[in-house]
């Protein structure tokens, strides 16, 4: 068997910028990788399998008859594929990662080791009751700490992750209308900075989504939500600090409006982290809120999952929360599940998902929690916001910053391509961003704002990193405002230069298939 | 604060340079009466690090780990073995503390990954595509339903009796908000899978057919003549997978005519958690990619001809179609999808062969062995590594006993079907890897003594 790197080099175009090409491809530590496909084979594996016991076979007649096509790899294979492969992604761990909306922060280590402590992890989801008694008392804390931040009346704990949270809100929202006599209210509200999870949560749910436009200073406009309103409208969906970066001064006022004309106010929780211990969406008369623990709880992103999205009520809609959840009798926690839900809970609108939540997460995000405090929390969320109005106020010189004078920002800085170069667009930033070493911030979102660039530092960074990163994007904001060529090609030094998106989504090859004929470079 | 790098110096820098005269007027858009004078009143301040792990450390001790004693639940989450080097490999930082691969010339090795993962878990389910991952089984069953309702333009879909009751029941709730027709039922404590009642209940409004495989009660359903039933009204079959190592040793659902191919992959790499986070699977034929949830990651090239790889197809997606999207899902399950990943290329053809083998003979063992216990039954002919067993008295009370013996004995019917009278006596044991004999003997003896 091949080690990883033999027999394999990538394809090559010609050699650019004077570059000597490499027989490997690969560029010092800048290292290629196969796929498994083209290294692994169907007789290698890295895992030593105890003797079967000889028995009779009770497959019936279901045993696999052709062969599955999967390769294996030793240990040392496997191990050094995917630590070759880790060191084509940027990470947290290796930098600022200001990606507006999804909260980098960094992740506690510790978080990870209480995760992993066989009394959580080696836990059955089914286990009886009496012998899984801890597990519950973490859902059981973690609840007590999202729901007193809060000031709500419940949480749901099981939603996977915040899209998976917006629907637990707003099917919450719909049971409760129906249980009315009001299920006629078939429209959502949802501002246009919206994300777009919440347009596409409300049309999942059956909803009919209307948008509310935003006013010059970044803000839902109030007074066209207002109007909008009537015996048609189920609610409205509002994120708070909004896309664009800014408090909603009017929620409370949106609330009491809503409310008065029948409807329920659902909150985007995704920018928690704004206010977590110093704000709570309660005292501002939200119905429903998801919290997403991989945002403001620094739950790890892991590459895009798994999250996990709580769902905090209003004492109007706690009745229809989902199962199961956990409550404590008698000095003892119980699961709620359908068999139990009696009277008591008579009108939950059911259950969202198999067993009880994103336990993993729960565990990383109580010890989060507990590390900080109330205090620490306030302190996270003032830090936050002070990183971000310092990264606003130190490049709102150099980029147009289109609300800059709507007052302070929260936790992040929203800056659009107003000012850049004829031809220089905000994707030409952020991959010159790349080159400079810094994972960009969010592009062209929110939609309102033309060539939008949301940058969210979030507290875990220090001024000195900060200072660093705001130099870089200067200078890669005067460059495109210069019109330097050279940012249109970049990145330059990242593993990959851009890559072909059209052609992905044109021909798509969404898994790998046996070469057809041997490639000419094989042959060698 | 441990977790908090800036000082009160470089705090009044700062605000210094915003011109700002303190924190709070960075909060002057909250409205007066939504202030907090201080911390959020009625919960404790910061702690140590060793005080937290005090803390956490005590309430895992109130747990009984599966690890501890003779273990044997299933019933969509297996106990396997998990090699030490995925656990070590999952925390390195570029992929713990990495984000969505939205920037792919800095995330190529999430990408390849996620493309490597896709191509493992089609050809594990039979199924030309598979995306990047959905959060678990439950919400990738009902993913399946909607996307076949879109295929299909038809909302009537049929579930067999031994899809896992709370798959069942997630779909029920989402159906009774979208509209969608369930025709369910539970299962009946025979050795023959309901194939024929299903048969019967499919007509023209089907728009598909669910179907788990092994079911719940670990019996292996005839997935070809359901596909060819299906097929001749124009319905979908989807096949739901509660354990992938089951296909190391019976054929793969999309090689008997399932046309979706759902599953929970908890069972590699992942570990039982508790519940979550664990990974969804969900793959499918080439010609209903586009109507396919959740991201894919496609192959490309870059500038200089270099392969590379991407998010593909993303205009079925929320952040692009919103309102329009094929489902809201946005965060996946990555980094459990890399752990399955890297467990499989650990494991291989060969070593996934070899593990379903020693899953099914163990399996085969204990069964025969329980069997033996007086007054109780074998329910299954054929099973993979998990089956019924039926006791002469209500199951519930039954493990319940034999946990505070030590021993946990595998999940009652009672729990998972209340009130199904029908069912009280089943016992649903799984049998992996992670069993030895002295555990068989163990939970032998402690029944015997239970039922005595």
């Amino acid at each position: 068997m091949s080690v990883n790197q033999s027999g394999w080099r990538p394809a090559m175009g010609e050699a650019t910028g004077g570059a000597q090409a490499t027989f490997t491809g690969n560029r010092a530590l800048m290292l290629e990788e196969a796929l498994i496909f083209e290294i692994g084979s169907a007789e290698t594996t890295g895992v030593d399998i105890d003797e079967a016991p000889k028995v009779a076979s009770r497959l019936g007649n279901h045993a696999r008859k052709s062969a599955i096509g999967l390769p294996g790899l030793s240990e040392p294979e496997a191990v050094r594929h995917y630590t070759r492969l880790s060191r084509q992604n940027y990470a947290i761990d290796l930098g600022l990662f200001p990606l507006g909306s999804c909260t980098m922060k960094h992740n506690p280590r510790l978080n990870e080791r209480m995760a992993r402590l066989p009394g959580f992890a080696d836990l059955h989801p089914l286990g009886p009751i009496d012998t899984v008694q801890g597990a519950l008392e973490v859902i059981h804390q973690l609840a007590h700490w999202l729901v007193t931040l809060t000031n709500m009346d419940s949480v749901a704990m099981s939603p996977k992750a915040g899209a998976h949270g917006e629907l637990c809100g707003i099917l919450a929202i719909k049971a409760a209308l129906e249980k009315r006599g009001e299920g006629h209210r078939k429209v959502i509200l949802v501002p246009e900075s919206a994300h777009g999870t919440n347009p596409a949560t409300a049309a999942f749910a059956g909803f009919t989504v209307k948008d509310i436009p935003a006013t010059a200073d970044g803000r839902v406009d109030t007074q066209a939500l207002k109007d909008r309103l009537g015996p048609d409208v189920a609610g409205v969906m509002i994120t708070n600090p909004n896309t664009c970066g800014l408090f909603e001064r009017d929620l409370k006022e949106i609330s009491d409006a809503v409310h008065a004309a029948g409807g329920y106010v659902y909150c985007d929780g995704a920018n928690f982290n704004a206010i977590v211990g110093r704000v709570r969406p309660g005292d501002l008369g939200v119905d429903a809120m998801h919290i997403n623990l991989h945002k403001t709880f620094s739950t790890p992103h892991g590459g895009g999952g798994p999250g996990s999205g709580p769902v905090v009520f209003s004492k109007a809609l706690t009745p229809f929360a989902p199962l199961p959840f956990v409550e404590q009798q008698d000095g003892r926690f119980v699961l709620v599940e359908e068999e139990t839900a009696g009277e008591h809970h008579a009108d939950s609108f059911g259950r969202m998902v198999a067993f009880h939540g994103q336990m993993g997460m729960f565990t990383r995000a109580l010890s989060y929690i507990l590390s900080h405090g109330a205090d620490g929390l306030k302190q996270v969320s003032e830090d936050a916001v002070l990183n971000a109005n310092y990264v606003l106020r130190s490049l709102e010189g150099t980029l147009d910053a289109p609300f800059g004078s709507s007052g302070p920002c929260m936790h992040e800085a929203l800056f659009s391509d107003a000012n850049l170069a004829q031809g220089f667009s905000t994707l030409d930033v952020a991959k010159g961003l790349i080159d400079e070493g810094y994972h960009p911030m969010t592009v062209y979102f929110p939609l309102v704002v033309h060539g939008a660039m949301l940058v969210e530092p979030t507290e875990t960074e220090s001024k000195a990193a900060l200072d660093q990163f705001i130099g870089a994007l200067k200078s890669v904001g005067e460059r495109a405002k210069a019109g330097d060529t050279a940012l249109k090609s970049a990145p330059h030094f990242a593993p990959r230069r851009r890559l072909d998106e059209t052609l992905a989504a044109r021909k798509p090859v969404l898994a790998w298939k046996e070469p057809v004929a041997p490639v000419a470079e094989a042959a060698e | 604060m441990r977790y908090l790098p800036l000082t009160p110096t470089d705090r009044a820098d700062m605000l210094a340079t915003i011109g700002a005269d303190s924190i709070d007027a960075l909060f002057v858009d909250v409205p007066e009466s939504a202030r907090l004078d201080g911390p959020v009143p009625g919960l404790p301040n910061h702690a140590s690090e060793l005080a937290v792990e005090r803390h956490l450390s005590a309430l895992a001790a109130k747990n009984v780990a599966a690890g501890s004693v003779p273990f044997f639940l299933g019933c969509g989450a297996y106990r396997h073995h998990v090699p030490a080097s995925v656990d070590h490999l999952i925390q390195r930082g570029e992929y713990l503390t990495a984000y969505t691969p939205y920037q792919p010339e800095i995330a190529q090795g999430t990408l390849q990954m996620l493309f490597e993962f896709q191509s493992q878990v089609a050809r594990m389910l039979g199924c030309d595509v598979a995306n990047a991952s959905m959060y678990d089984g439950s919400t990738a069953c009902w993913e399946a339903v909607t996307m076949a309702r879109r295929v299909t333009r038809k909302v009537k879909a049929v579930f067999s009796g031994g899809v896992h009751p709370h798959y069942v029941s997630v779909a029920k709730t989402m159906a009774k908000f979208t509209g969608d027709v369930l025709d369910t039922t539970q299962p009946w404590l025979v050795a023959e899978t309901d194939d024929d009642r299903l048969i019967e209940k499919i007509d023209a409004d089907t728009s598909c057919v669910v179907v788990q495989y092994p079911d719940i009660l670990g019996r292996i359903p005839d997935l070809q003549r359901i596909a060819d039933a299906a097929h001749a009204v124009k319905a979908l079959l989807i096949a739901v997978v509660t354990e992938p190592v089951a296909l190391g040793a019976i054929e793969a659902p999309g090689n008997l005519g399932a046309d979706i191919v759902v599953g929970e992959g908890q069972s590699l790499g992942v570990g039982l958690q508790f519940g979550g986070p664990y990974v969804g699977l969900f793959a499918c034929s080439e010609k209903l990619v586009r109507q396919m949830p959740g991201r894919l990651c496609g192959e490309t090239v870059d500038a200089e001809g270099k392969r590379g790889f991407v998010l593909t197809l993303s205009t079925r997606e929320q952040h692009i179609r919103r309102e329009k999207a094929t489902s809201n899902i946005c965060t996946n399950s990555g980094l459990c999808a890399l752990a399955f990943s890297i467990h499989l290329t650990l494991l291989g053809e060969k070593g996934l062969r070899q593990l379903a083998e020693v899953n099914h003979a163990k399996a085969c063992a204990a069964a025969e062995r329980l069997a033996q216990v007086p007054g109780v039954e074998l329910v299954n002919d054929s099973f993979f590594n998990e089956f019924t067993l039926k006791l002469p008295t209500e199951a519930r009370p039954v493990v319940r006993e034999l946990a505070d013996r030590g021993v946990l004995a595998g999940v009652s019917l009672g729990r998972l079907y209340p009130g199904e009278d029908g069912l009280a006596n089943g016992l649903v044991v799984a049998v992996t890897e992670t069993v030895t004999e002295e555990d068989i003997e163990a939970l032998a003896a402690a029944l015997t003594e239970v039922l005595a």
